[in-house]
């Protein structure tokens, strides 16, 4: 574990125009050079230099940021290792992009402290200063055994031991197959093992797909507020702030068009995105059309769709709401209550809606936001936001080890397809069965012999 | 009545697989060694199958051989088949097992043991460890001979406290019926060593003259000219078939049948038995849904019509083991020389030693073999060599040689039963070395001859051979690396058009071309790219070199990785109780096992990661303070 490389964000979360993403250990130059993209020898480059370039992900073949890589090289190091950092664009997603980048490349995400253990570990810090270290790497101790147990407890336990255990007994196969060449034993020929294998790999990408889940999680419900200029969007997105905690002010953007904010309701981080935030738009719905709404509706999660209960509904919002039903969960909101309304006007749009609920609230007054948290903490629950499968990945390390286990996988069936004999596939197969240990708990090396012996009957 | 009888630097208990490589390492070291036996006639006995090597037995022989050690030799010159087994799978696992002349091993081996210098060998029964405050100062024999020391190694095999167990009978014996070590396990116990009980056992011997062998398959032997020792040049003249049969549904009813006094069942046996090595009894009753087992019928030796009944070891009642033997197809008829039993023995918990094999408590004791809770021969001989190798080091003052688990499988077996113990006879496989594809039994002299060299077992011949074959090594390597080939040459064409391997657009070199699965360095040859004076070892790994690298290089990486850890060297002061963070069960288990390494440390069961980064933050402290300034 002293071994390893490490990495994490190491600028504080949120507004920032830069943010710092630190690598540090043995692979720490190499991983940058996977990640790295410009006109330089990364490799040889001198230590204490910096590179201009583009980050980018080898697996999705896209470039993700730009950004300046510091390279320094131990001995002369903060942690007194090989250490890259990368400034990237500040902001909760590009950091976490590149931090997730790097992780896949084969960092480990550090722990807390970590860089600064490794700083006493290797003799930069004073002993004054590694007294506090022990503390921190003790409360480590108690909180790592918290989130074990709140690991464990998930539905996406369940799922991994599953691929696990139909791992192990492939592990079994081709062990035994190894270690008792003259044994009466089942053994299975490439082929099978390769159907094998296919399984696992598909039902590792589903449990992957469910990490999408798990982004909204981390990086919060896309809920996008829509309605006619003056119809109070704007407040409502304040009061909805001023109700609950905003997690991140905003997150100014070159490619972003719309003020975005983070709160958390009812426990589910949520991004408001409230379309007024956009420069000379204020009445959207007239002045770029029901094309560019569409686009925003594309994007959302959920959409809070504000009508004036004063005004009522008029023919562009009817087109926008036909537009909307069926296709991305809506909550349709009357606004203005506090004010005398027609009942009227509220039949008329209860007309258009349907079966769909309005709920009646007043921005100005706080009324009502309770009835939409509620419906959107239902509509969560129930599933009706999921993206896709049942159990949700929240943690990057969980990412990080599935994506770790599922390119191994991948690594065997490639070993398979070409040609190489068991031994060398069985490599990737532990290994991938190894990390995904690392989300249910432990990988203790006995568990392949017990399965051995259990699963054939073997011996002189 | 008790009488000085002798003064030695090293006495080795026992003259089974662990006693014999380490009287023998420790006399060729230049110690003057006295091994003693309970019988004379009994040296390198192989009371089990007759067989020796196979998947990691057969790593663990060529690693035997590379250090110095005599098993490999020994073998090449009493074999009497020879097999290359998993040859369809990688090099890593390709695994070299020989079916020996039983007699003509013990024989051999007597041979050398009295004709080794500083080497005395001498039948007894040790009694008792000689220890003067916790430091072992020699033996006591039940006669009263007193044989003093500067170093004892155990290798009591089955023999402490033996019990043989045949049905409802028992009787206290060593394997074969031979006469059991009763009073020393009592005195291990003073000396406040933990004792196992562990059992194993044995198929019958059955009379070759009544085994009808058309109704069996022949498994015949590979050619010859496979050998052990990488110093072997000579084969045996012999080559004798294995036969295999199967076990039916009424063998299978008259084991059932009489369930009952199976002693496994009744519960009149208390030791643990091996996963691997199951009586037939525990095989039905286990996997009960399979219609037949797979049996080898093997010899035991030429001059002998003595034949070992492989996969029917059982500790059955005499008269139901020759009703279950003649059911199976072509044992009819079948008379059996010498019954199966089961034998339970005491042995020691492992984790009490040092990985030097030396008992953390009693200074100068060491053990190895089946005592350690290992089973098998080459298990046992490997231990014997390293606690042999050991003990020798430690009377010069030098520094002790502790294989890592990337350097060998000797360093994987010794690593495994002193860091976590075994409940039950530890038995090697390939699947327990994680740097496996290194490990490879082609490359054992290339990983381990220069540490042999170093300690001085391994003498000047087997050394120049060594740096020869490694310089020859490196060298065609880069011959082939600098040999470019041309696309259009005639000869190449027609060979890759042959192989089915795609034509070259531009110019490559012979190293590159090799890569190709298809192409073998024979290949080469015939195209005029090899060279035709190297040896077939060089052929051999020169490709696996080349063919091999990514994932050789991989596993490198790792083990550079895994070496870092692992040289962090634990002072033995530590007092693992005063270090705050570290839990209560890391506290016992470290104080317990007293880890020689950080990297060892982390292995040991009830430490977690945590527990780790605690210690090194720890170690570090202290170091600062100057704690250990009188210690590495």
């Amino acid at each position: 574990m002293i071994n390893d490389t490490i990495a994490a964000i190491v600028t504080a979360m949120g507004a920032a125009s830069v943010g710092i993403i630190r690598i540090s250990g043995p692979d720490a130059i190499k991983i940058g050079n996977l990640v790295y993209d410009g006109k330089r020898d990364f490799i040889k480059t001198p230590s204490h230099s910096i590179l201009y370039g583009k980050v980018y992900d080898q697996f999705n073949k896209k470039i993700i940021d730009e950004a300046l890589f510091l390279i320094m090289k131990e001995p002369s190091t903060f942690s007194g290792e090989d250490i890259v950092e990368i400034q990237c664009h500040g902001g909760i997603i590009p950091v976490r992009k590149v931090l997730e980048l790097v992780l896949r490349n084969g960092a480990r995400i550090a722990e807390p402290g970590e860089f600064s253990k490794r700083a006493f570990l290797n003799g930069k810090l004073d002993l004054a200063q590694a007294e506090s270290i022990m503390d921190i790497v003790n409360a480590k101790t108690e909180k790592g055994l918290e989130v074990a147990i709140n690991q464990l407890q998930g539905g996406l336990s369940l799922l991994v031991n599953e691929v696990r255990y139909e791992l192990l007994r492939l592990v079994a196969f081709i062990e035994a197959d190894i270690d008792f060449p003259d044994d009466d034993i089942e053994r299975l020929n490439s082929t099978q093992q390769l159907e094998k294998l296919i399984v696992q790999r598909d039902k590792l990408i589903n449990i992957l797909l469910t990490a999408q889940k798990g982004k909204i999680l981390r990086e919060g419900l896309n809920v996008i507020i829509i309605g006619k200029p003056n119809v109070g969007k704007s407040s409502l997105l304040n009061a909805l702030l001023r109700e609950n905690k905003a997690i991140v002010t905003d997150i100014p953007g070159t490619t972003r068009d719309a003020i975005e904010e983070y709160i958390n309701l009812g426990g589910i981080p949520i991004k408001l995105v409230d379309t007024a935030g956009i420069r000379e738009s204020e009445n959207l719905v007239e002045q770029i059309g029901i094309e560019k709404a569409k686009e925003f509706i594309t994007k959302a999660d959920l959409i809070l769709y504000v009508l004036d209960i004063i005004e009522g509904i008029s023919d562009d919002d009817k087109k926008i709401i036909l537009q909307l039903l069926n296709k991305v969960p809506t909550l349709f909101l009357a606004n203005k209550v506090d004010l005398q309304y027609n009942q009227e006007k509220v039949k008329a749009i209860k007309n258009v809606l349907g079966e769909k609920e309005l709920i009646l609230i007043s921005a100005k007054e706080s009324q009502g936001l309770e009835a939409i948290e509620e419906r959107i903490a239902a509509l969560f629950f129930e599933g009706s936001l999921q993206v896709s499968g049942e159990s949700i990945v929240t943690s990057t390390r969980h990412v990080q080890a599935l994506q770790i286990a599922y390119d191994h996988l991948k690594g065997a069936i490639n070993s398979i397809q070409n040609d190489l004999p068991g031994d060398f596939v069985v490599i990737d197969i532990r290994s991938s069965w190894e990390h995904l240990g690392k989300i249910t708990g432990d990988t203790i090396e006995d568990d392949i012999l017990d399965q051995i012996f259990s699963q054939f009957c073997l011996g002189k | 009545m008790d009488f000085v009888a002798g003064d030695y630097d090293v006495i080795v208990i026992g003259a089974g697989h662990a006693g014999c490589e380490a009287a023998l390492a420790s006399s060729r070291m230049g110690c003057k060694t006295l091994i003693i036996t309970i019988s004379m006639d009994n040296i390198a006995l192989m009371p089990c199958n007759p067989a020796v090597g196979g998947p990691a037995k057969g790593h663990l022989v060529r690693e035997i051989d590379a250090l110095g050690g005599q098993m490999g030799l020994n073998i090449d010159k009493t074999n009497i088949q020879v097999r290359m087994l998993n040859t369809g799978k990688g090099p890593a696992v390709h695994s070299l097992r020989a079916q020996a002349d039983k007699k003509m091993y013990q024989e051999e081996m007597t041979k050398e043991l009295e004709a080794q210098d500083n080497l005395d060998v001498k039948q007894a029964m040790v009694e008792e460890i000689l220890v003067e405050n916790n430091v072992v100062k020699g033996v006591k024999t039940q006669t009263g001979a007193i044989f003093k020391s500067r170093a004892v190694i155990l290798t009591t095999g089955t023999y402490l406290r033996g019990k043989i167990i045949i049905g409802d009978f028992n009787y206290l014996a060593g394997p074969n019926g031979l006469q059991s070590s009763i009073n020393l396990s009592g005195n291990l116990k003073e000396l406040g060593l933990e004792l196992l009980r562990f059992k194993t056992g044995t198929p019958a011997r059955v009379d070759r003259r009544t085994i009808d062998f058309s109704k069996m398959v022949e498994q015949p032997g590979d050619e010859k000219n496979l050998f052990f020792s990488f110093m072997s040049k000579e084969s045996t003249q012999y080559n004798y078939s294995c036969w295999l049969t199967y076990t039916n549904e009424k063998t299978h009813k008259i084991i059932r049948d009489n369930l009952h006094r199976a002693p496994m069942y009744s519960g009149s046996i208390e030791g643990t038995g091996p996963r691997y090595c199951p009586s037939i009894e525990d095989k039905i009753v286990r996997f009960s849904d399979k219609a037949s087992h797979q049996i080898f019928i093997e010899p035991e030796g030429i001059n002998t019509y003595e034949m070992y009944v492989q996969g029917v070891s059982t500790s059955l009642p005499e008269e139901v083991q020759l009703a279950m033997y003649r059911s199976i197809s072509g044992l009819e008829n079948v008379e059996i020389m010498r019954p199966a039993y089961a034998i339970e023995y005491d042995c020691l918990n492992p984790t009490q030693l040092s990985l030097t094999l030396e008992t953390k408590n009693i200074e100068g004791l060491f053990t190895a073999g089946q005592i350690n809770g290992s089973s098998g021969y080459e298990e046992a001989a490997a231990q014997g060599l390293m606690a042999g190798i050991n003990a020798v080091i430690k009377i010069k003052g030098q520094e002790p040689l502790i294989l890592k688990r990337s350097d060998a499988y000797i360093g994987v077996l010794i690593d495994d039963l002193v860091t976590k113990g075994t409940n039950e006879p530890y038995r090697m496989l390939t699947s327990r070395a994680e740097y496996r594809l290194l490990l490879r039994q082609d490359n054992a002299d290339l990983r381990l001859t220069e540490k042999g060299w170093k300690v001085g077992l391994v003498k000047e011949d087997r050394y120049k051979q060594f740096i020869s074959k490694k310089e020859s090594i490196s060298r065609e390597m880069l011959r082939l690396s600098q040999v470019m080939l041309n696309p259009s040459d005639q000869l190449l064409r027609d060979l890759l058009n042959l192989k089915q391997s795609s034509l070259l657009k531009n110019s490559i070199s012979a190293l590159d071309l090799l890569k190709r699965p298809e192409i073998t360095y024979f290949d080469l040859i015939e195209i005029g790219y090899g060279d035709k004076e190297l040896t077939n070892e060089i052929y051999e790994q020169v490709e696996i070199q080349i063919k091999y690298e990514g994932y050789i290089t991989k596993q490198q990486s790792q083990v550079e990785r895994f070496e870092k850890i692992e040289n962090r060297i634990i002072p033995q002061k530590i007092d693992y109780l005063n270090i705050n963070g570290l839990r209560n069960e890391a506290k016992q288990k470290l104080s317990t096992i007293k880890p020689f390494s950080v990297g060892q440390a982390s292995r040991i069961s009830g430490v977690s990661p945590a527990d780790i980064s605690v210690l090194l933050v720890y170690l570090e402290q202290q170091r600062r303070k100057g704690v250990y300034n009188n210690e590495k």
